[in-house]
Order: structure tokens, then C-alpha cells, then sequence
């Protein structure tokens, strides 16, 4: 566990004024709060730390503490009991500004603070204000690229609950979908708040994905390529015929209608496939071969 | 579930001034509901509301303030959207 350096925390040294303390809090948190900030986790990290650092330096009592034993935070414990013989102390804050976003609890704390001052110790996310609302909570759901071609349920477990979600076909990677009243409890009869699942889809097909395109290299042969035919390739979910026409370019697209990925809350509507043919040159030839290819040549080919 | 609450209610919970719910909805930022003489916001609305009071009251955002930051965090979120699919579309892109 690593000591904190509250001070710099706050861009501040060790003759900080309270006023000082109050004036560089407020002004990082104006940068930091999360509600300025959506879906930027370095910022709520951020903004964790200036909360704790605040929590720590506003105070009298653990800002003295603090200053006592620094890095020797360890002792902290005996000066505590000896503090204890002496008659309690004031305490005064103004409070941590307050802030709604996932894990607000235990886990605001950082482990130099929980060992220092110990948990639950009047710090929480957002006690500034009667709770009401219950707390949007965010989880990541990764998932293969084959799972969101067409729609399923899953269940998933957040915070030792289970919950039963439709994860719709054609769901993009970081795609965010908001599952209601599945965030934390509300508050004397407040509403709970929302389950915010943020979609990671790994692809390791041959497929590359634009929405609901999907695109493939086909590779076909010199004499193929040059004769045309017919050759057989995978789609998504299938195979399919295709006719190769005479004289077909390296880089030359074919456009499959209706053989791409689902069309997200579409259902029955597809993309498209985009083929690109890539033409084999053959790489080492029998003496016959190189015969007939000379024999080419000679027709100025 | 309610699907609404009343300005009243939502005043004494938050300890907020009326007046503040009002000025955000002059700013189009919520919309309230009259039945009667009972005023309500719906609870869908929550969210934005429980922000804008803690931008005014935690951070000192004056009113004219709550409608500049809404409207670039709407900006903001609309790019964030435009990112994530342009990054999705470099995808096509890469060993090629």
C-alpha cells in the first residue's frame, strides 16, 4: 500500500490556509465532476482522489494526523488510542461535493485512507444531499462477434444479483444500452437507479465490420482471374456461389445484398457483404507452366 | 412504479427552492406537468434534474451556466457517439 501525498493531490504544500484547501478543491472539482466529465474514467478517478484528499485535509482532526505521521502513516494506530485518552476532538466539513456514478461506497476509499482512518467514516459518494434516486451502476460485457448476430438473452451478474437482459443482434462494439431500475435502490421511495452495459465485441473473423457491413478478402487464381468461373466463399452464417467474371482486377469488389451483419433494433434487415478479390500470383511454376506462360508472352500478353 | 413526482415532493427531498426547478424548465431543460394545482416533473427527468443540482448547488454553476453546460455536454456526447464509430470503421482498415 502506498502513501498518498494529499497535498499534491490538491496541487497544494504543507502551509496550505483551509481556505487554501477549499479554494484548490473546489477549483479541480469544477475540472474533474463527473457530471462534467461522462464516460471519462481517469476523471472519476480523479475526482475519487481530490474527494479524499479534501475528506483528509479539511478536517482539523485527520488533517493533523495526517501531518503527524505522513509517511509513517503505519503508527497511525497508537497516536489514535493516545488521542482517544485525551477527550474527543471537533470535527468540522463542509462535505465532499456530491456526485452520482457507479461504486460510489466502500470502494471511493482508497486503501491508505481506509488503513489511516479507518471505513465508513463519514465520506461516501454523495451524502451532500438527501439520496433519493437510486445510483446508476455501468458494467462492460465483452462478447464475440458470432454472439450478436442475432438477438439473445443472458444473464448476468452485478453485485451478486442476477439479471436477465435481451442483448439485441447487430450491437455495435462500445455500444452502451441502458437497462432500467437496475441500478442501485432507491432511497425512501425514491426510484432505483439504471444498469448502463457498454458492449466490447471482439472480432477474430475473417470478417472486417462497418455497422451492419461486413467485408471480406477473397483470394481467387491467376487463371480464374483471368478466364472467370465460379468459386465458393463463406458468408457470415453460410456459403454462397459466386460468379466470377472474365478479366476480374486484384481489388475488384463484389456486393452481396442482404449477407451482412443484423441492422441493430432492424429485425429481419441486413447489411451488406463486400467482397474484394485478391488475385493469387503463383509463385513458383513447373517447367511446363513457365512454357505456356513464355508461350503467352509471346502473344504480347 | 411512479412515473412522476411532484415539484413539491422532489423540493423538500433535495432541499431546493421551487424556484430552481422552474428556472430549468424556462431554460427547456425539463418539462413539468400541471394537474390541478399540483405541479410534476416525470421521473425519466430525474436524472437531468438531480445534475443540474448538483452543477448549481455542489460546483456554483449560475443558471445561465446549467444551459451552456447542457448544451455542450449534448455536443460532447454526440462526438463521443461519432468517435466510437469512426473507430469501429478504422477497424476496416487495419492489416491491410
Amino acid at each position: 500500500m502506498e502513501f498518498i501525498d494529499y497535498y499534491s493531490v490538491l496541487g497544494l504544500d504543507k502551509s496550505a490556509s483551509a481556505a487554501d484547501i477549499k479554494k484548490a478543491y473546489r477549483k479541480l472539482a469544477r475540472k474533474y465532476h463527473p457530471d462534467l466529465n461522462p464516460n471519462n474514467k481517469e476523471a472519476e478517478l480523479k475526482f475519487k482522489q481530490l474527494n479524499e484528499a479534501h475528506e483528509v485535509l479539511s478536517d482539523p482532526d485527520k488533517r493533523k494526523k495526517y501531518d503527524r505521521y505522513g509517511k509513517d502513516w503505519e503508527h497511525a494506530e497508537e497516536f489514535e488510542k493516545a488521542k482517544a485518552r485525551q477527550g474527543k476532538s471537533y470535527s468540522q466539513r463542509s462535505g465532499p461535493f456530491t456526485y452520482s456514478g457507479e461504486g460510489a461506497g466502500a470502494e471511493d476509499f482508497s486503501d491508505f485512507f481506509e488503513a489511516m482512518f479507518g471505513g465508513g467514516g463519514g465520506f461516501a459518494g454523495r451524502t451532500g444531499r438527501t439520496q433519493f434516486r437510486g445510483q446508476d451502476l455501468n458494467a462492460d460485457l465483452e462478447l464475440h462477434l458470432r454472439d450478436v448476430y442475432s438477438t439473445h438473452k443472458r444473464t448476468l451478474n452485478i453485485n451478486g444479483k442476477n439479471i436477465r437482459i435481451t442483448v439485441p443482434a447487430g450491437i455495435e462494439d462500445g455500444q452502451t444500452i441502458r437497462i432500467k431500475g437496475h441500478g442501485g435502490p432507491g432511497v425512501n421511495n425514491g426510484p432505483a437507479g439504471d444498469l448502463y452495459i457498454t458492449f466490447r465485441i471482439v472480432n477474430t473473423t475473417p470478417f472486417k465490420r462497418d455497422g451492419a457491413n461486413l467485408y471480406k478478402t477473397v483470394e481467387i487464381s491467376l487463371t480464374k482471374a483471368v478466364l472467370g468461373g465460379e468459386i465458393t466463399t463463406d458468408t457470415f452464417d453460410g456459403k454462397v456461389k459466386l460468379k466470377v467474371s472474365p478479366g476480374t482486377q486484384n481489388g475488384t469488389k463484389a456486393k452481396l445484398k442482404g449477407k451482412g451483419f443484423p441492422r441493430y433494433k432492424k429485425e429481419g434487415q441486413y447489411g451488406d457483404l463486400f467482397i474484394t478479390y485478391k488475385v493469387r500470383l503463383p509463385e513458383k511454376l513447373t517447367s511446363e507452366q513457365e512454357g505456356l506462360f513464355k508461350d503467352l508472352e509471346k502473344t504480347g500478353l | 412504479m411512479k412515473t412522476r413526482i411532484s415539484i413539491n415532493k422532489l423540493c423538500e427531498i433535495y432541499e431546493i427552492d421551487p424556484g430552481f426547478v422552474m428556472s430549468i424548465q424556462e431554460m427547456d431543460l425539463v418539462t413539468i406537468y400541471v394537474e390541478g394545482t399540483e405541479k410534476y416533473v416525470s421521473t425519466e427527468e430525474l436524472p437531468l434534474v438531480e445534475k443540474m443540482v448538483r452543477l448549481h448547488f455542489d460546483l456554483g454553476i449560475n443558471q445561465e451556466g446549467l444551459h451552456t453546460i447542457h448544451h455542450l455536454l449534448e455536443r460532447m456526447e454526440g462526438m463521443q457517439e461519432e468517435i466510437r464509430r469512426l473507430r469501429n470503421r478504422l477497424d476496416l482498415y487495419e492489416d491491410l
